[in-house]
């Protein structure tokens, strides 16, 4: 628990926590770049670079696939902020995608680099693209299911097995190999496989 | 690794109302605790996929709890150098794990309780909002965990019935305190017993279990785990959580 996940309380939510923000902002470099303006060719591509990080739990997707990466900016002095969100609160990849995304940076001459964790808006697999889902179901991994009004936990609709296409398919665990995936069996081809579930 | 700054440096934190982050002690402790006695799973579980399982929950709750003890301070400071009596955590889950049922009560009751407050608080101004808006979803699939294994073992065989049905009674009495008022949490605490007892007397019934009579709080000690008080394998707990760090300060992987 030596490396901290920064807690930077973004919120829209309304004016006292505007203020709190504020707060752990000044801690911070300047963000005058922070306000959501049209990023600059330089931010895009540095944030192009950060986002083809692949994914240290599954290699197969980007960063910029699963849709972890917040934003890029550059400020005044040549300092590079970058927010990044975990799936999971206690995801422990962050760690490493952190330091992966700073030394791609660093590769490409980017020295003054800070990535901080952000919390809000929460991740949702909605956030995987749709490349990102084509990628997980080559690698074996069923796609999570897009979000319905009904909760987070959508029990109702099938999962399709990524081996055979067949939707007859169980549910083993809740929690597979990490905490983003859940453990299935195909009933048809009798394969067991990770979901990626729903969040 | 030193640019992963924390967001939440000292200037940060005391600069927010003293009453906002006033919460994130005793629940932060909650997770805290909860994840280690989950921890202790590790190795002993029943079924390879109930070892993987407890372990996800508990890496959950550290996630939630790293993030809240950041906001008062250094983290490993506050999980392995305080003493007992300056935690803050509910004595529910500081409880043993028991067997598997008397762990799968243990989750029904907290993590229906932290499903809803999380809840509220995400829809709150509570600069806890943003963590909470989070975690509330993480622990949708908790209590869909616990659910489930409540009603597998409350309707499965004999004896699995009757182990449930005594972890459930055993821990009855540390419900209560999940109601008592926290200072720097602003909930409805009547909605949230309402719908808590509501839920839980759901999946009691439906497991063909008895939700327990008595009272929700035990003798003077039950219901103060807020206030320090907690109850003895508490002690043996933190003593094993922090003998590395205290016999070995600064040791890292």
């Amino acid at each position: 628990m030596v490396t901290t996940a920064a807690y930077t309380p973004h919120t829209a939510h309304n004016t006292h926590t505007a203020h709190t923000a504020h707060a752990a902002h000044a801690a911070h470099t300047d963000h005058t770049a922070h306000a959501p303006s049209t990023p600059t060719p330089l931010e895009a591509e540095l944030r192009a670079l950060a986002g083809s990080v692949p994914d240290p739990e599954l290699p197969v997707l980007t960063l910029g696939e699963l849709g972890v990466l917040r934003s890029v900016h550059v400020s005044g002095t040549g300092h590079v902020d970058v927010e990044l969100t975990p799936t999971y609160t206690g995801c422990p990849a962050i760690e490493a995608m952190s330091a992966d995304i700073e030394q791609v940076l660093r590769e490409h001459g980017r020295h003054d680099v800070t990535v901080r964790t952000v919390l809000s808006p929460a991740w949702s697999t909605d956030d995987i693209s749709a490349e990102g889902r084509r990628k997980l179901a080559e690698f074996g991994i069923a796609p999570p299911r897009p979000h319905t009004a009904d909760g987070p936990v959508p029990l109702s609709l099938t999962v399709r097995c990524p081996h055979c296409g067949s939707t007859d398919t169980e549910l083993l665990s809740r929690f597979s190999s990490t905490a983003c995936k859940a453990l299935r069996r195909c009933v048809a081809c009798q394969e067991p496989f990770d979901h990626f579930k729903e969040l | 690794m030193t640019t992963h700054s924390a967001s939440t440096s000292p200037s940060a934190a005391t600069s927010a109302p003293a009453s906002s982050t006033a919460a994130a002690l005793p629940l932060g402790d909650d997770a805290l605790v909860l994840s280690h006695r989950l921890g202790e799973w590790a190795g002993h579980a029943p079924v390879l996929e109930e070892e993987v399982a407890l372990a996800n929950i508990a890496l959950d709750l550290l996630g939630q709890a790293r993030v809240l003890l950041s906001l008062v301070g250094d983290e490993d400071e506050l999980a392995y150098l305080r003493e007992e009596r300056a935690f803050r955590n509910v004595q529910l889950v500081e409880q043993p794990n028991g067997d598997f049922a008397h762990t799968i009560a243990r989750q029904l009751y907290f993590s229906t309780y932290q499903h809803l407050m999380y809840g509220q608080l995400a829809a709150s101004d509570s600069p806890l909002a943003p963590l909470a808006a989070k975690a509330v979803k993480e622990v949708a699939y908790h209590q869909d965990h616990a659910e489930q294994w409540t009603l597998r073992l409350g309707d499965g065989t004999a004896e699995s019935h009757e182990r449930m049905q005594r972890g459930l009674d055993a821990l009855w009495r540390f419900t209560g305190e999940l109601f008592e008022p926290v200072a720097g949490l602003d909930l409805d605490r009547e909605a949230l017993r309402e719908r808590w007892t509501a839920m839980v007397t759901a999946v009691i019934g439906k497991a063909t279990l008895t939700v327990p009579e008595g009272p929700q709080s035990g003798a003077w000690t039950a219901g103060a785990g807020r206030e320090g008080l907690h109850t003895e394998p508490f002690g043996r707990m933190l003593a094993e959580m922090q003998h590395l760090h205290r016999s070995h300060p600064g040791a890292s992987w």
